[in-house]
């Protein structure tokens, strides 16, 4: 066999370096290239990796933190967060998620709403996420399920806070209650609050709690975490368990608001008591109420038809959204007005024969064959309307309505609690403005006892009330006694600037109503020397009294449908010497107000007025809190 | 027997162990070592069970290198066509009853291991070649008829491959297969046309690529069109490299390898793995290594007296670097994403088999770089 030449060879050889030698330089210029590729990567873009490699890795969770607790002026707890016991289930430690709902089942009610959404809620998420089967179980079914824990493979027992109310209804319309964060809450609303994007959690819809939910909310706890590249948890990076929502202490007194709302159960009522110096709410009762511990879970298609359709109106707050006609208890106003505007000396009298004219109409007392001759006091002792129309013709509407606004009617107070309405005090102006007609003098009249355009809420009538006893200072509602740390000061109102000869006439006659015999509400009177109240009742129309009834004799309350009969109304003051509260009771179609108002309003005014000495001696704001939060 | 081929003088046993090269292996441990390490690491700090297997792969696989090294050029020489030919027809067989992995047919069950013959082939392809080329004259190389055989020899197997479809594997069967025509001394009037025709074949090329391999292609073009889906990959593993930085996040410490970021962190995304957690330090070191094994390679190559020997190792050489360039580049981002491993770092029992078998072949030519080979040997087989 021929072997090759070694210059044959050589030729070959040589071709062979070079050209090798050529591709070698190539690979040398592609590592270079793929070294600078990394030199980029790793010194030029590091940082946005960096970035990049970190915000894969590091989840940032919130946690909510606990919602701040409410408490009345000694400390009673009026919502609070408790304890809610879930069920949880991870469905990749269970064997089937159907399977593990069966068996839990057995020991806790699951409905098949809860069943669908469970399986809805297995199948679209990774299976280490958790989901919520049931909540807000008994301490039974809880305890059950921590015994049984080895039958229930993947369910996991847990425990949340929600929000819940002791009291449920009686405070229903001053605390409100929480729900869960809505679409329209994040759209109408600048809050840029990050717990609001958290997942289930609840805010202040209404009362107190919408109020100062921002106080009550806390700040955001944060958890990192890191995660892997498919969601799981692989470790807590940092917890920052966020601040607890501020505690908040109310004026409120629960003794009696239990009182208030027990006086009026199965009536449709409202009732305020206040302070008539620093403007504190006492109680503020709107009868029926709903239950906010419904709301915080969700409530239910059933109850919510309930609600909305029971004529008591449970979800109205009456105390300060409903507006009535103010009736007698406006007659004070109508005799303040003429003794500044000097149209009538005190003791001046009006003769009362039961009906008055004024061109071709006829304007009656509620008391067929009138009063005689009544003064003042007299007038007011047994609300007769003749004198008020008198004396309310020779003021002019414009006179009283100047008086009744200082009085805070038709204003408002900027109270805490929101939904307030300022009710409506009519003047001439007034009138032609809403509707294009002029005045009428009759309507003068009307207005001079309480009725025609006149409205009024329950607040308004307590703070008129309490302006009358107070001396004549522009006193107004609170209902926060303290929000965390912050006392709320309550300065020495200003003056409305209404003579005290004025006021005095006025408490004299609302002190004849109640502690003179014959006076409308001697028969709800308190027997005592130092406690005793003054009041004026009031009853207001909500039909027109046709002339061809008025001949034949008004019909009674007794005999007429609920929703016809008369608005009861009472306004008091106590202890009649040295005032210090006012209240303001309105029993819906209760019938008049000396029956149906004046009685709740003297037991009501008996309790807060016994009450009293403890309630000076309370506490400073949070003097007796601090010590229950450790506990 | 060996005397038939009237080589100069006889090799003993301890004469060859002696003669080894043995910084090349030094060199190849060390890189191997770095791929226990890295696997050590992405397992959470086991070494089971991929850590261990490896170590056990690359014992087998040394001794394996040592055996083929330690067995005469000319014997390789006389196997290359009937193991070319086992190999072809180990693809055919592949492409009929072959296991399904990874989205592509390339396994053949073997019962004691999975074997891919495509790899085999790469191996094969440059032991047939280089025995074909050595018995041309420079002259003869450039002919049209001598041209027949070598071109159906790469033809074959990259046809067989694409159908599996490998297109990483066929890429660097065809790339090597054209090396050696090159350094063979293919006349330019045969290379300009090819680069000519290669360069009009791919958009032809283009229509016949399956969906996932055209939207491998989309991926790489604009990775952040998808972050989520196809880009996926590509965009983690540019994170975890960038997020290295100069000295890396530490051993161990690696978030995108350790928190399963990254895709395939053990086998063809490794590289990620290094670059994170030994930064711009450890990639480059990787590379050097690299380098100097490539140039031992070439020095192999050039000081071996038969062009067998030459062109044998320097088949290889590229081969090795060609898997080097494919997975370094793909990993970055360069390229788009194809299946191709990093060589002796990489999980995996054939890749390093065929990697550590190739070197035995380099240690072969260099052990009888001084033998003599007939041009024409071994016509009976």
């Amino acid at each position: 066999m021929p072997i090759l030449g070694d210059g044959h060879d050589t030729l070959r050889a040589k071709t062979f370096t070079r050209r090798s030698l050529v591709m070698g330089g190539g690979v040398v210029t592609l590592f270079a290239a793929l070294t600078g590729r990394i030199y980029h990567l790793q010194v030029v873009e590091r940082e946005r990796y960096a970035m990049l490699a970190e915000d894969n890795r590091v989840n940032v969770q919130l946690l909510p933190p606990l919602r701040g607790r409410i408490f009345d002026r000694f400390g009673v707890e009026l919502a609070s967060n408790r304890q809610n016991y879930r069920a949880v289930l991870i469905p990749e430690k269970a064997e089937s998620v159907e399977r593990a709902l069966d068996a839990l089942a057995a020991y806790i009610p699951i409905s098949d709403n809860q069943r669908q959404k469970a399986l809805r809620e297995a199948r679209r998420n990774k299976p280490f996420t958790p989901i919520t089967v049931a909540e807000n179980l008994t301490w039974e079914q809880f305890a059950s399920l921590n015994l049984n824990i080895p039958d229930l493979s993947g369910v996991e027992p847990d425990v949340g806070d929600t929000r819940h109310y002791p009291f449920g209804p009686q405070l229903s319309h001053v605390l409100g209650y929480v729900a869960a964060v809505s679409e329209r809450d994040l759209e109408n609303t600048d809050d840029d609050d990050p717990l609001l994007r958290i997942p289930g959690f609840r805010i202040g819809k209404q009362g107190v709690e919408r109020a100062v939910d921002r106080d009550l909310r806390g700040k955001a706890g944060v958890r990192q975490i890191e995660v892997n590249a498919y969601g799981r948890v692989i470790r807590e990076l940092s917890r920052d368990t966020g601040t607890p929502g501020d505690d908040v202490v109310l004026t409120l007194d629960m003794e009696i608001q239990k009182f208030t709302q027990a006086r009026v159960a199965d009536q449709s009522a409202s009732v305020v008591v206040m302070d008539i110096h620093n403007g504190d709410i006492i109680a503020l009762v709107s009868n029926p109420g709903f239950d906010p511990n419904d709301f915080n879970v969700g409530i239910s298609h059933a109850r919510w038809k309930e609600l909305t359709e029971d004529p008591l109106k449970p979800l109205i707050n009456k105390a300060l959204t409903g507006q009535y006609p103010p009736g007698s208890t406006f007659k004070m106003l109508t005799a303040i007005a003429a003794i500044e505007a000097g149209v009538i000396p005190p003791e001046s009298t009006v003769h009362c024969s039961g009906r008055m004219s004024l061109g071709s109409h006829d304007f009656h007392c509620w008391k067929r064959g009138g009063h005689g001759s009544v003064n003042m006091i007299g007038a007011l002792k047994y609300s007769c309307d003749i004198y008020f129309y008198e004396v309310a013709r020779r003021c002019g509407v414009d006179k009283i309505s100047e008086v009744a606004h200082r009085f805070g009617l038709g204003e408002t107070f900027g109270f805490e609690v929101p939904g307030e309405k300022r009710g409506n005090v009519p003047s001439q102006a007034w009138k032609l403005a809403t509707t294009g007609e002029p005045w009428q003098q009759g309507e003068t009249l009307i207005t001079g006892i309480g009725q025609g355009y006149l409205l009024a809420t329950p607040l308004q009538l307590a703070v008129m009330t309490a302006r009358i006893a107070n001396g004549g200072r522009a006193v107004v509602p609170h209902i926060l006694r303290s929000v965390g740390a912050t006392s709320y000061a309550k300065p020495v109102p200003p003056s409305i600037g209404i003579p005290d000869v004025a006021l005095d006439l006025a408490r004299q006659g609302m002190n004849a109503v109640s502690n003179e015999p014959g006076g409308t509400a001697y028969g709800s009177r308190i027997v005592s020397d130092t406690l005793a109240l003054a009041g004026k009742t009031g009853t207001a129309q909500v039909r027109r009294i046709t002339r061809e009834e008025r001949a034949t004799g008004v019909i009674h309350n007794d005999n007429l449908p609920w929703h016809l009969r008369d608005h009861a109304l009472f306004v008091a003051f106590a202890p009649v010497d040295v005032p210090r509260y006012a209240i303001s009771v309105i029993v819906e179609h209760g019938g008049s107000g000396s029956k149906a108002a004046a009685p709740v309003a003297r037991d009501v005014m008996q309790l807060t007025l016994e009450r009293d000495p403890s309630r000076r001696a309370a506490m400073g704001p949070s003097a007796g809190i601090a010590g229950k939060r450790e506990g | 027997m060996l005397d038939t081929y009237g080589s100069t003088r006889e090799l003993r046993f301890l004469d060859k162990l002696k003669d080894f090269n043995w910084l090349l292996i030094a060199l190849i441990a060390a890189i191997a070592s770095i791929g226990f390490a890295m696997l050590y690491s992405v397992a959470g700090g086991t070494f089971e069970p991929r850590a261990s297997r490896q170590m056990i792969l690359f014992g087998i696989g040394l001794c394996a290198l040592i055996v083929v090294a330690l067995v005469d050029l000319r014997v390789w020489m006389r196997l290359a066509y009937p193991a070319y030919a086992a190999s072809l027809l180990l693809l055919v067989v592949v492409e009929l009853f072959g296991k399904i992995g990874m989205g592509a047919e390339r396994w053949v069950d073997l019962y004691v291991f999975q074997l891919q013959p495509s790899e085999l082939m790469k191996i094969t392809l440059i032991l047939a070649m280089a025995r074909y080329l050595h018995s041309l004259t420079l002259d003869e190389v450039s002919r049209p008829l001598t041209l027949i055989p070598p071109l159906a020899m790469i033809g074959l197997p990259v046809i067989l491959v694409l159908m599996q479809p490998n297109l990483g594997t066929a890429t660097i069967l065809g790339a090597v297969g054209a090396s050696l025509l090159f350094v063979a001394g293919l006349s330019w009037k045969w290379i300009l046309p090819a680069v000519g025709a290669v360069a009009a074949a791919i958009p032809v090329g283009w229509q016949f690529l399956l969906p996932y391999q055209k939207e491998r292609v989309y991926t790489f073009l604009d990775p952040e069109r998808d972050p989520l889906g196809a880009g996926y990959n590509i965009l983690q593993s540019k994170i975890a490299i960038g997020s290295g930085g100069v000295f890396g996040k530490g051993y161990m410490l690696g978030s995108q390898s350790q928190l399963n970021f990254l895709p395939e962190k053990h086998t063809d995304f490794i590289f990620t793995t290094l670059g994170e957690e030994f930064g711009l330090l450890g990639a480059v070191t990787l590379l050097l290594l690299y380098l100097a094994v490539l140039t031992i390679g070439m020095m192999i190559a050039y000081s071996s007296r038969s062009h067998f020997g030459r062109l044998l190792a320097f088949g290889i050489c590229v081969n090795f670097v060609l898997y080097i360039l494919i997975n370094v580049s793909m990993v970055m981002g360069v390229i788009p994403v194809v299946g191709i491993p990093l060589p002796l770092v990489s999980y995996g029992g054939t890749a390093m088999l065929t990697v550590l078998f190739g070197f035995g072949l380099l240690m072969c030519v260099h052990l009888h770089r001084n033998v003599d080979v007939p041009r024409h040997s071994g016509a009976f087989w």
